[in-house]
């Protein structure tokens, strides 16, 4: 186990999500105190995560000392207010925290010289494109060497501010699963000596792919699955959405990252309508429009529209996440289901079966066929897949288009309540 | 500076050619993975580095009892056996990785790339 875990006792450890809240319920007869440390562990978990991590080299000091700090705040903000620089407060106290925490461990010289590097406040020299701790951190949490599964676990842990619960809830993995995957991870970071930092240029691209996917992994963890008994995981949506805007504010140039950040928003604010009254999930072409949300729509086309006029001016070209919310940019620009504009759909569907030819996006690209050119070429476009596929024939969404679309070659598909659209609630 | 270990592993079921279909294409990996090996020295990342004979000529000794007890051929039965393998001294783990990468080119083969313990771990390990 971390060596963190020998030192004193911690009085509350881990101050994640869920004990703010219980915070919240203690002492509610000053919400201003508490609202400021919910807002403070939301918005300054990572930065003080990350930037410990960087001058101590050393993830456990680094989390264990911003867990302490916010302990802390939860016990003196509501007693002597709210500190003016809330963020500045919780860096001084965690570093304090850190510095302790190394003395006590460790007599030893590594140890020495990190809590040196902590007293050390002159700005650190940048090491990599963009210099930030929590970037850094990011691509910390998302190396290739680590397992997936061991890379999403660390990010929400680490840039989130979850509780082991919460991810195991979310993921629905046991907890003492998702505690030796973090401490796992957390291990071979250390003994392997993984890099805190920033890739170079060169490799940015296929690191970045790494965390684009841990991002858009838990943001379908939480919105496919936001049905049913597992009610938490809306929230993992609102955090993987809090991630990508995260990595926009520290790459803001990158398409992809514009993309999943599209992609998700224009996703979300569909969430809504995707219910009815009863719990059933409602497709995308009978849902209430109306009950969209305006404001993450309007963040979502901007998002699109920028990445239109780089391509256009002859940027690099959009891949699959830039391409996917331009598939959301169309359908929800439309007033009404029947206005889509399904040969949109349909050309970037060719764009991204080009880019990435899987029986999933070329299923999709039939229905967008069937919407476009009529059900019987759909149909075609499906019978052609399955005959090139034979693998699909065990796939349950072919069949279920495949019957959609028999059905629909013999009613005018534009008549209320015949779904073609299944996969896109 | 943290050490590595750069092992390359071969099908254990591999006649005199090892992994390579002919003579020429043997020679031509062994030359690049004497040039890979020649520029890790050069580069200043080379700690040591040696190709093994087959897993047949191994021999196993298991000496916890009275006697050490000998046992012919290797400890572990597997389908792919270590081949040979570079010790190197890099910075992190993404020089280890970049260097394993063009390792594993040279030699046709998968490389494992593996931290050596450090005193640090080690002291770490037994709580002092």
């Amino acid at each position: 186990m971390p060596r963190a875990r020998r030192g004193a006792p911690v009085p509350q450890r881990r101050v994640g999500r869920r004990p703010a809240g219980e915070l919240i319920a203690l002492a509610d007869d000053d919400p201003g105190a508490l609202g400021a440390l919910t807002r403070a562990h939301h918005d300054e978990w990572a930065r003080v995560v990350a930037s410990l991590a960087r001058r101590t080299g050393d993830l456990d000091v680094a989390e264990d000392s911003a867990a302490e700090a916010f302990a802390v705040a939860a016990e003196r903000w509501p007693r002597e207010g709210v500190p003016a620089n809330p963020g500045g407060w919780l860096m001084t106290t965690a570093t304090r925290k850190a510095v302790d925490r190394l003395r006590r461990e460790s007599r030893r010289e590594a140890k020495h010289e990190a809590a040196h590097m902590l007293r050390d406040e002159t700005p650190h020299a940048p090491t990599g494109p963009v210099a930030d701790d929590r970037l850094r951190l990011v691509f910390t949490c998302c190396h290739p060497a680590l397992s997936p599964e061991a890379r999403v676990a660390l990010t929400l842990r680490l840039l989130g501010g979850l509780t082991v619960a919460e991810i195991a809830r979310a993921f629905l993995v046991p907890e003492t699963t998702t505690a030796r995957r973090i401490t796992r991870a957390k291990a071979k970071i250390r003994a392997a000596h993984i890099p805190f930092r920033v890739p170079t240029d060169t490799d940015v691209d296929d690191r970045l792919a790494a965390v684009l996917a841990v991002v858009y992994l838990v943001f379908n963890e939480g919105y496919l699955a936001g049905q049913g008994a597992a009610l938490d995981r809306p929230d993992l949506a609102d955090e993987a959405v809090r991630l990508g805007r995260l990595l926009r504010e520290l790459l803001p140039d990158d398409g992809e990252v514009a993309g999943l950040l599209g992609l998700m928003l224009l996703t979300q604010a569909r969430r809504p309508a995707r219910t009815s009254a009863t719990g059933q999930l409602v497709t995308l072409g009978e849902q209430d429009r109306s009950r969209w949300d305006r404001t993450l729509l309007a963040e979502g086309h901007a998002l699109v529209d920028e990445r239109v006029r780089v391509v256009a001016a002859g940027g690099p070209r959009p891949g699959r996440y830039q391409l996917q919310a331009a598939v959301a940019a169309v359908h929800t620009s439309a007033a009404r289901a029947q206005d889509t504009d399904w040969r949109a759909v349909l050309a970037l569907y060719d764009a991204l079966a080009r880019l990435d030819p899987s029986p999933v996006v070329l299923l999709n690209r039939a229905v967008a066929v069937s919407e476009a050119e009529g059900a019987a070429a759909g149909l075609a476009e499906v019978e052609r897949l399955l005959a090139a596929h034979p693998v699909l024939d065990g796939y349950h969404a072919l069949h279920v288009t495949r019957a959609e679309l028999c059905c629909a070659g013999s009613v005018d598909r534009r008549t209320p309540g015949v779904r073609t659209t299944g996969r896109c609630p | 500076m943290p050490r590595y270990l750069l092992s390359v592993f071969t099908p254990a079921d591999a006649g005199d050619l090892g992994p390579y279909p002919s003579q020429d294409a043997m020679s031509e990996s062994l030359a690049d993975t004497g040039v890979f090996t020649a520029r890790l020295e050069r580069d200043g990342y080379l700690v040591m580095a040696d190709g093994l004979e087959p897993p047949s000529t191994a021999t196993t000794v298991d000496g916890r009892g009275e006697r050490p007890a000998l046992t012919d051929g290797p400890y572990l039965e597997t389908k792919e056996h270590l081949g040979g393998f570079w010790v190197v001294e890099a910075p992190d783990l993404d020089v280890a990785l970049e260097l394993a990468a063009d390792g594993s080119k040279a030699c046709r083969g998968p490389v494992e790339v593996r931290p050596f313990r450090s005193a640090e771990s080690v002291a770490a390990l037994l709580g002092s």
